[in-house]
């Protein structure tokens, strides 16, 4: 037991607890029209609460418990965090509590769900969201959190590299959120009338927070306080300042200006894609991995997006869906063992096995992600209804769902 | 008595005040509008998508003058929301019928200043 890497641990995850609430919601909550910015944050804040309990009473022990001898789902040794204490489990960190551990990825489990309120925002049915995000916990992150990273979990096994979470954070839920979107619909007047972002400081705000926090998330990954973290911190901060930098460029060069939303934007995409590789690769790649990053999110959100005209609201796909594949392939290229001894080495290094494997955990990923999501959504909508109903989107979710407004203007 | 209307760019409020104050009409209701003229607004740009026909702030002002005061009025906010440049706004001038100071129940033109 190391008490240093356990003070880090427990430092990371109050990291990443912070970027569900306030950065994600701030980030969110700012980029809808003023009618729904509580919807937004209500959704953050209620999956903290949520997700946490999910987690403490069967998730991590879904994810994490001994497997079932498939390598496709943690049994259920661990529910109520039964014999998750003090020790530390040498599978998952040898030097830290097997319970920092464990409240370490109840962060995660938490934040992911989180992401997708993007893609349905300003017109989901509260209590339909409520269902939707404790079955996709349950029946998608739970499940592909072990494969990738459980002991015993068939990725895993494969060779399969996620340092933190680009393929079972950002891929799953960006792939998950753009089926969301096409399923729930277009909000009413979208591409008639304009959306405009209602708050922009808010969403700048959320955007700094999150590269703040993602500190935790990443660094925080490597379980301690040693090189690997410090490896991870600064890919970390140079991916997102590459890409927000490149971001800034692509809009000036076509639309004559830069905007900060696209700054914010990209730093996000940069996080996003430094995320599965921040431990395996060098901080000159990580350049790369950013600038990149801010070229593909930008097709996709400009012109992919546009050319087949789903409403991905706050384009959740486009961000974290296309910025996790992308930094899940970049980790194939740029992977060294000479930044991580257990990590492997990229195509760029020789090593073409890596890149196949990498180029799986996507098509796995996607194919997974998209087909429970899709079922999770009918069944959902058969009972309870998942869109809210026509006159409740055009008075605001925030009236109609919370029962409250964000701004007064009279008093 | 005239009720006078006036929409002007924000950054010349400052120097209609002054001038108004000058010609000694002190009282005015002032409020932060939305609006557009021949310019049809401004185009913004959010993630690659153009939203076109922004409005553009202006600042709405509402004064109630007895005859004497009309042209002075008139004058003060012309000279100090002039620029020459398109957006200069206007000024609408419109029959008052009655004015009642609600302290103390006067009406007319010794209700007005």
């Amino acid at each position: 037991m190391n008490s240093g890497d356990t003070a880090w641990v427990l430092m990371s995850s109050a990291l990443v607890l912070l970027m569900t609430a306030p950065a994600l919601a701030l980030f969110y909550g700012g980029l809808v029209r003023r009618k729904n910015v509580l919807s937004i944050l209500m959704q953050c804040f209620i999956i903290l609460c949520v997700i946490s309990l999910e987690w403490i009473l069967y998730g991590y022990s879904l994810t994490f418990g001994p497997d079932t001898g498939m390598g496709i789902i943690g049994g259920l040794d661990w529910i109520g965090l039964k014999g998750v204490g003090g020790q530390p489990n040498a599978d998952y960190a040898a030097t830290i509590p097997h319970s920092v551990f464990m409240i370490f990825q109840c962060m995660f489990a938490v934040i992911t769900p989180a992401l997708m309120v993007g893609a349905f925002a300003e017109r989901i049915k509260f209590s339909a969201f409520l269902v939707f995000t404790i079955l996709w916990a349950t029946f998608v992150y739970d499940p592909l959190g072990h494969w990738v990273w459980g002991t015993g979990g068939w990725l895993r096994n494969l060779g399969g590299l996620d340092f933190a979470g680009g393929i079972v954070v950002h891929t799953s839920s960006g792939v998950s959120a753009l089926v969301m979107a096409i399923l729930i619909g277009k909000r009413i007047g979208y591409q008639n009338q304009p959306f405009r972002p209602h708050n922009l400081p808010f969403t700048v705000m959320g955007a700094a927070l999150l590269w703040f926090g993602w500190f935790g998330f990443n660094a925080g990954s490597a379980l301690a306080a040693n090189e690997l973290a410090a490896n991870a911190f600064i890919t970390t901060n140079t991916a997102t300042a590459a890409a927000g930098l490149t971001w800034a460029l692509i809009e000036w060069q076509q639309y004559g200006a830069p905007t900060v939303l696209g700054a914010a934007t990209g730093a996000v995409a940069g996080l996003v894609a430094i995320t599965p590789a921040c431990g395996f690769v060098n901080p000159m790649n990580a350049i790369f991995i950013g600038m990149l990053v801010s070229v593909f999110c930008y097709v996709a959100i400009a012109k992919i997006k546009a050319i087949f005209k789903y409403d991905d609201a706050l384009d959740v796909f486009g961000v974290h869906g296309v910025g996790g594949i992308w930094g899940t392939i970049a980790t194939g290229l740029f992977a060294e063992k000479a930044v991580n001894a257990s990590g492997a080495d990229g195509l760029l290094f020789g090593n073409m096995h890596q890149f196949l494997v990498q180029g799986l955990l996507v098509i796995v990923t996607v194919v997974f992600a998209a087909g429970m999501t899709w079922i999770i959504f009918k069944f959902v909508d058969a009972f309870i209804g998942i869109r809210a109903e026509k006159n409740d989107e055009i008075v605001g979710l925030d009236l109609t769902q919370q029962s409250e407004s964000a701004y007064t203007i009279i008093e | 008595m005239k009720y006078i209307v006036a929409i002007i760019q924000p950054h010349k409020l400052d120097e209609v005040m002054k001038n108004l104050e000058e010609v000694d009409v002190n009282l005015m209701t002032v409020s932060n509008v939305l609006g557009r003229g021949r310019q049809k607004g401004l185009t913004e740009v959010y993630r690659g998508t153009k939203e076109v026909g922004s409005l553009l702030k202006k600042i709405k002002l509402e004064i109630a003058v007895n005859e004497d005061f009309v042209e002075p009025t008139i004058n003060a906010i012309t000279k100090g929301a002039h620029t020459g440049e398109i957006g200069d706004g206007k000024i609408f001038i419109l029959d008052l019928h009655e004015v009642v100071r609600i302290g103390t129940g006067e009406r007319g033109g010794k209700a007005i200043g």
